[in-house]
C-alpha cells in the first residue's frame, strides 16, 4: 500500500511540476502578481509529494519489502540499517528519485528564501524550475520507476554491490547532488533573467549564494567520491581521470567560473553576457554528466544501468534545456548592457583571467572525456584517454591559474597597479621559497618540480592570509586598531581567504603524493618483514573474521616506528554473502607525514605467502582536507549578512556591508 | 595605462585567444602523444609496433595464470583468434578469474611479452569490460546471453 502511495505521490509531483512550470511563467507575462504567486505554492506542494514518494521508497529498504522489484535486486535483510537507507540511491532508480528530491528541494528553497526577489523574477525562475522537474520526472516514471513489484517476491535480496557498503560512499551522492542539481537554480534564475531580458547586480546577488551553495556541496562530493576510491579501490590512488570523475569536475570548473565571474556582475555590472552563459553552462554540464553517468555509454561502478531508452531520454531532456537555454541567450544577449569599463591591470581582468582559464581547463577536460566516445560512434579507433592526456592539458592551464590566484584579491577594481599588488605580498613570496628550500633540503633526490609546487602551495596559502591582513592594514597602522578592522571585515573577505588557502593546501596534497610515494609490491609469508619509509612492517598471517554480510580473509601486518608498534593494519579480501562477490579492503595507517598504506592480494597456497603492496604517500590527507577547507571557506561566505536573505531591514544592512567591502576592495 | 576603449578591448582579445590558443595546443599535442589504443590480441598482432603502449583486452585463458615466486603474474589474453602472453607484478582485480573479460595496459617487449603496469577487471561480477565484450561481439565469440550489466 505504501509503495502505491509512494508512486501515486510522483505522479501528483508530475503533475504540480507540470503546473508550475506554466501558471507563474503565464502570470508574469501577464503581470498577474496572484498567478505569479502561485509558484511558491507549486514549489512546496512539489517537495512535498517527492520527498513522501522518497520516504515510502525509504521505507520498502529498511523494512526488505521484497515484492518491490529494486528492493529486491539491491538490498538484503542481513544488511546494516545504514546500507538498507544508503541503498535507496546505490541504483539507478532510486539515485535518479534523489536527484529529483534535491531538484524540489532547492525549488521550495527559492520559494521561501525569495522573499525579496522581484515577484516576476521569482515566478519566472519557479517556473524553469517547475520544467527541469517536468522532465525528470516524467523520466523516472516513465523509464524507471522505482515503485515497480514482483509478481513473485523472492525470500531474500541480492545485496548491495560490495564497493558501495561504504560510510563514505552512503554520502558521496548525496553530496555530489546536492552540487550538481543545486545548479539548476542558477540555470532557472538565468533562464529567468534572460525571460525578463535584465542582469543587473541584484541578480547578481541573489545568484550567487545559490551558485556558492551548489558549489560548496560539488567540492565536497568530489573530495568524499576521491576518498573513497583512494581507501576502496586498493589500487593507492585518488583521482583516476576517470570520466565519471571527470563527469562530476567539469561543472565543478565551470561553477568556480561562475563564482567568480557573478562578483564581477555584483560588484561592477560588467561582465553580464559571460555570467549568464556561465550560469547556462555549468548545469548543462550536470546534465551532460548525468547523461554520461546514467546513460551507460560509460562503464563504471556507476553505470547502474545499461538500457538505451533512459540513455535517449536523459539525451533529449539535455537537447531541450541547453539547446533552449542557448537559443534564449542568443536572441537575448545582445539586448544586455555593458556597464562598468575597466583596465587591463584590474580585478576584474584578474577575474576574467582566472575565467579564461578555468574555462580552458573545463574544455580540455571536456574534450578528453568525449573524444574517445565521439571516435567510437564515428566508428574509428578504439582509444582511451588516460591521466597522461589529462596531465599534459589540465595541469599547464592550473599553474598559471594558481600563481595568478593570490595576486588577484590584492588589485583594486577598475584599475590597480600590478607591481604594488606584488609587493603586498612580498611576506607571502618569502614563505614560500623558504617552504620550497626546505622541501628541495629534506627530499632532494625526489623530482626538481616538487619543491616547486610546494612553494606553489604555501605561496597560495600564505597569500590568502595575506589578504585579510592586508585589508585590515597590518603593519600600517597600530596593531590594535588593525585587529579591531580584521574583525569588522566583511566575512565573505574570510571565506574567500580560507577557501583559496584549501586550494593550497590541495596543491601541497597533490605534490607531495605525486612526487614522493613510495610504493612496494612483493609476496610475504608469514613472520616477514619489510621496511617502508621508516616505518618497519611484519607480516603476521591470514585470519579468518566475520561481518554481519560479510566474510573477511583479514592480513595481519603490525607497524612498528620510533621503536614501538604505531598499528596493526587489517587490509583484507572481503566475500559478501549471499552474491559470493569479493572486494578488497585496505589497511591505512595516518603518519604525521602521510599515509601507510597496504593493500593485500591473493594468496600462494603452497607457501602461504601473500602478494602485498604496501605504499607510503607523503601528504595525501592534504588534498580531502584541502576540499573540506574550502567547503568551509564557503560555508562562512555564505554566512555573509549580506548573503542573508530575508535579514531584517536588509537595505540598511546591505549598504552597511557594501560599505565596509568597498571601503578597501 | 591610458589605452582607449578600444585598445582595450583588444588587449583582452588578444589575452583571450593566446589562453584558448594555448589550451587548443595542449589538448593536440596531448592527443597525439597522451593517448592510448584498444586492441584485441589479434588487432595487436598485426598493428603494434614494439615499445608503444596500447590496452589489450579479452579473456584470460583458461589454465594460464602462473604465479612467479617473486611476486610476478604471467598469463595469456585471447580473443579465441589469436592470444598473446602478459606478465605483470603487482596485485590482481579482485573479479580477475580464468576465462573472464580482462582488460591490460602496457608495453609490448621484443620477446613478443606484453608487459602490463595495469589489469582491470571489472567492478561487478556480471560485468564484462565494455571494450572486450564489443570485441568479443565483433569477432563472434561472445558467449554471455546479454550482459547483465545490472538491474
Amino acid at each position: 500500500m505504501i509503495i502505491e502511495a509512494g508512486h501515486f505521490a510522483l505522479v501528483l509531483a508530475l503533475i504540480t511540476a507540470g503546473y508550475q512550470s506554466v501558471v507563474p511563467l503565464y502570470g508574469a507575462h501577464r503581470g498577474d502578481a496572484r498567478l505569479m504567486s502561485v509558484g511558491r505554492t507549486a514549489a512546496l506542494a512539489q517537495l512535498f509529494f517527492v520527498g513522501a514518494a522518497f520516504l515510502c521508497l525509504t521505507y520498502a529498504f529498511v523494512v526488505s519489502d521484497f515484492t518491490v522489484k529494486l528492493v529486491a535486486a539491491n538490498s538484503h535483510s542481513a544488511k546494516p540499517l545504514l546500507y538498507k537507507i544508503s541503498g535507496v540511491w546505490a541504483n539507478h532508480e532510486g539515485s535518479m528519485l534523489l536527484w529529483i528530491l534535491i531538484l524540489a528541494l532547492f525549488g521550495a528553497a527559492i520559494a521561501v528564501t525569495g522573499r525579496n526577489l522581484p515577484l516576476p523574477l521569482r515566478a519566472r525562475t519557479l517556473a524553469v524550475q517547475g520544467m527541469i522537474g517536468v522532465a525528470f520526472l516524467a523520466f523516472i516514471l516513465f523509464t524507471s520507476n522505482p515503485f515497480e513489484r514482483l509478481p513473485s517476491p523472492p525470500v531474500n535480496g541480492n545485496g548491495i554491490n560490495p564497493l558501495l557498503q561504504d560510510p563514505a560512499l552512503a554520502f558521496h551522492p548525496p553530496f555530489l547532488y546536492a552540487g550538481y542539481v543545486g545548479l539548476s537554480s542558477v540555470f532557472s534564475f538565468a533562464a529567468a533573467a534572460l525571460i525578463e531580458g535584465k542582469v543587473d547586480a541584484a541578480w547578481a546577488r541573489w545568484v550567487r549564494p545559490w551558485t556558492l551553495a551548489a558549489w560548496m556541496f560539488l567540492t565536497l562530493g568530489i573530495a568524499m567520491g576521491s576518498w573513497w576510491a583512494y581507501y576502496e579501490l586498493g589500487w593507492g590512488g585518488w583521482w583516476f581521470w576517470d570520466p565519471v570523475e571527470n563527469a562530476s569536475l567539469i561543472p565543478w570548473l565551470v561553477a568556480t567560473a561562475l563564482l567568480h565571474s557573478a562578483i564581477v556582475v555584483e560588484k561592477r555590472d560588467a561582465l553580464k553576457v559571460w555570467t549568464i552563459l556561465l550560469s547556462v553552462l555549468a548545469f548543462s554540464m550536470s546534465l551532460l554528466g548525468t547523461f554520461l553517468v546514467r546513460s551507460g555509454v560509460l562503464t563504471s561502478v556507476h553505470a547502474f544501468a545499461v538500457d538505451p531508452e533512459r540513455g535517449v531520454f536523459i539525451l533529449l531532456i539535455l537537447c531541450f534545456f541547453i539547446g533552449g537555454a542557448l537559443t534564449l541567450f542568443m536572441l537575448r544577449a545582445p539586448q544586455l548592457r555593458q556597464g562598468g569599463l575597466f583596465a587591463p591591470i584590474s580585478r576584474e581582468s584578474a577575474l576574467v583571467v582566472n575565467n579564461l582559464l578555468l574555462s580552458s581547463a573545463a574544455a580540455a577536460v571536456l574534450t578528453g572525456t568525449l573524444y574517445p566516445l565521439a571516435l567510437e560512434v564515428i566508428g574509428g579507433a578504439k582509444i582511451s584517454v588516460g591521466p597522461p592526456f589529462f596531465n599534459l592539458t589540465f595541469g599547464p592551464l592550473m599553474v598559471p591559474l594558481l600563481l595568478l590566484l593570490p595576486i588577484g584579491p590584492m588589485l583594486a577594481w577598475k584599475r590597480a597597479d600590478a607591481w604594488a599588488a606584488v609587493q603586498r605580498l612580498w611576506v607571502a613570496a618569502i614563505i614560500a621559497l623558504i617552504a620550497g628550500g626546505i622541501a628541495f633540503g629534506l627530499k632532494s633526490n625526489g623530482p626538481l618540480l616538487a619543491p616547486l609546487g610546494i612553494a606553489l602551495g604555501m605561496w597560495l596559502i600564505a597569500g590568502a592570509i595575506a589578504e585579510p591582513l592586508y585589508r585590515a592594514r597590518f603593519g600600517e597602522v597600530p596593531m590594535a586598531i588593525a585587529f579591531r578592522r580584521l574583525l569588522g571585515l566583511p566575512r565573505s573577505t574570510f571565506g574567500t581567504a580560507i577557501a583559496h588557502a584549501g586550494v593550497g593546501l590541495v596543491v601541497l596534497g597533490i605534490v607531495g603524493v605525486s612526487a614522493w610515494r613510495q610504493e612496494q609490491v612483493l609476496v610475504m609469508t608469514p613472520g616477514q618483514v619489510v621496511n617502508v619509509a621508516g616505518a618497519t612492517i611484519t607480516f603476521g598471517g591470514v585470519v579468518p573474521v566475520k561481518g554481519p554480510n560479510w566474510q573477511d580473509e583479514q592480513g595481519r601486518f603490525q607497524v612498528v616506528s620510533g621503536g614501538r608498534e604505531v598499528a596493526v593494519l587489517t587490509p583484507a579480501k572481503r566475500t559478501m554473502q549471499p552474491s559470493g562477490q569479493t572486494t578488497s579492503e585496505v589497511g591505512i595507517h595516518p603518519f604525521w607525514t602521510g599515509d601507510l598504506y597496504i593493500a593485500m592480494g591473493d594468496g600462494d597456497r603452497a607457501s602461504g605467502g601473500r602478494v602485498v603492496r604496501i605504499y607510503y604517500n607523503p601528504l595525501v590527507a592534504l588534498i580531502w582536507l584541502g576540499a573540506l577547507v574550502m567547503f568551509i571557506g564557503g560555508a562562512v561566505s555564505l554566512s555573509d549578512r549580506r548573503f542573508r536573505v530575508g535579514a531584517p531591514n536588509r537595505s540598511a544592512t546591505r549598504k552597511a556591508g557594501r560599505q565596509t567591502a568597498g571601503a578597501r576592495a | 595605462m591610458a589605452l582607449s576603449r578600444k585598445q582595450k578591448r583588444g588587449a583582452f582579445i588578444a589575452t583571450g585567444i593566446a589562453i584558448l590558443g594555448v589550451a587548443v595546443g595542449l589538448v593536440l599535442f596531448a592527443m597525439s602523444d597522451a593517448i592510448v589504443f584498444f586492441y584485441t590480441p589479434s588487432e595487436a598482432a598485426e598493428k603494434v609496433e614494439q615499445g608503444k603502449r596500447f590496452r589489450l583486452g579479452g579473456l584470460v585463458a583458461e589454465g594460464s595464470v602462473k604465479r612467479h615466486p617473486d611476486g610476478r603474474i604471467e598469463f595469456v589474453v585471447t580473443d579465441t583468434i589469436a592470444s598473446m602472453p602478459v606478465i605483470y607484478s603487482g596485485i590482481l582485480p579482485d573479479l580477475f578469474r580464468e576465462g573472464q573479460g580482462v582488460v591490460a595496459e602496457g608495453v609490448l617487449e621484443r620477446d613478443g611479452l606484453f608487459k602490463a603496469d595495469s589489469v582491470l577487471a571489472k567492478h561487478d561480477e556480471n560485468y564484462m569490460p565494455r571494450d572486450v565484450a564489443d570485441a568479443l561481439k565483433e569477432k563472434g565469440v561472445w558467449q554471455h546471453n546479454e550482459p547483465a550489466a545490472s538491474q
